[in-house]
């Protein structure tokens, strides 16, 4: 005798940036089902016009983040199990940036964001000279380890109240880069960066609420990374003020 | 909105403001003990450059301090920018100066 599938109450947010709404899916449940999942079978027998963004599907691409239940996950980790709740669960596109449609978002401004911090690598050496040996025990070298496994996901930056209301803040995923950079020996501009996270979007904004550490999904601290940059943006600018005089 | 300098300000005047207020408190408590009334306070800090400094200080902090500060209310819940945000800065702080400015004042030359 077979028993009758359970199923669950999905709800999808489904539309683009001028207008849309919340549309219900009835899904069925596995015993191992991901929220990814979940949105696929949706796409699959359901309707083939839901848009939304995957690749790897194993949590290191950083593609497939929206907001499950109102909190932003990566939905390819996120095991139904762990979020349903009277039986329904509600995905919606990440908050924070524009919807282009269904669980799509144009995410330009997070990654404008990172060159705005400097997140880029600067170097002044060439292909001839020896690689630098970075001793892997250094106290700066365990700050950047410690940051530099982001996925580029933006869960933090959907998290973060304040991006919500400063439109020009450069999130806490830029600024967990600048962090890692101005603690990496390797990188020839750390001045720079401290100067680029100085400005009016710089992380002297953050409030240290600490929803981009609480939600990150890698278990980074980027909030310790802001209170790090705070820290070192003030020592730059007293030095910098003790130049200039 | 919120650069380093305004970042920096605002941390060095909570400095200046937290012993101040601690001071302020303490000699609060202590002075009123055997039970004092304000004209008896004020014939104490009348003509005194000690405490007028004390308090200036205080209500300089206090006005950098706070326009900062609704500066950044302003701008996240109130979404204003560009020049009406510095308008603001600047008209808080202003009122805020005048205002202490005035009780330092009245304490001084009381």
């Amino acid at each position: 005798m077979q028993s009758e599938t359970v199923k669950m109450n999905v709800s999808v947010w489904r539309g683009n940036r001028r207008d849309g709404g919340y549309l219900s899916y009835k899904v069925p449940m596995e015993d191992n089902q991901t929220i990814l999942d979940v949105v696929t079978w949706i796409q699959h027998n359901e309707d083939p016009t839901l848009s939304y963004r995957f690749a790897c599907r194993v949590g290191m691409c950083g593609s497939c983040a929206m907001m499950v239940n109102g909190i932003p996950r990566w939905t390819c980790r996120t095991h139904v199990k762990k979020v349903l709740k009277d039986n329904a669960i509600k995905v919606a596109p990440l908050r924070n940036l524009p919807v282009i449609k269904d669980l799509a978002t144009d995410m330009d401004r997070f990654f404008d964001n990172w060159n705005k911090a400097g997140g880029v690598h600067h170097s002044d050496q060439t292909r001839n000279d020896e690689i630098e040996l970075i001793d892997p025990n250094k106290p700066a070298r365990k700050i950047v380890d410690a940051g530099i496994e982001c996925i580029n996901c933006a869960v933090c930056f959907a998290a973060c109240d304040t991006v919500s209301g400063n439109d020009q803040y450069l999130g806490p995923a830029a600024l967990n880069r600048a962090w890692t950079l101005v603690n990496d020996e390797k990188d020839a501009d750390r001045p720079g960066i401290l100067d680029l996270v100085s400005g009016n979007g710089g992380c002297h904004n953050c409030h240290s609420q600490g929803s981009c550490s609480e939600y990150c999904p890698n278990e980074l601290d980027p909030m310790v990374a802001i209170a790090g940059l705070k820290r070192e943006t003030m020592r730059h600018l007293i030095s910098q003020g003790k130049t200039d005089a | 909105m919120l650069d380093a300098r305004l970042y920096f300000l605002q941390r060095l005047t909570a400095l200046i403001m937290a012993p101040l207020v601690l001071g302020h408190i303490a000699v609060m408590i202590y002075a009123i003990q055997g039970g004092l009334t304000a004209a008896e306070i004020l014939n104490r800090t009348a003509g005194s450059i000690g405490w007028a400094v004390f308090y200036g200080t205080f209500v300089a902090a206090v006005s950098i301090h706070a326009a900062i500060g609704v500066r950044v209310i302003a701008h996240e819940t109130l979404k204003i920018k560009g020049a009406a945000l510095s308008l603001i800065t600047w008209i808080s702080g202003v009122v805020l100066l005048l205002m202490g400015a005035r009780a330092v004042f009245a304490v001084f030359a009381a």
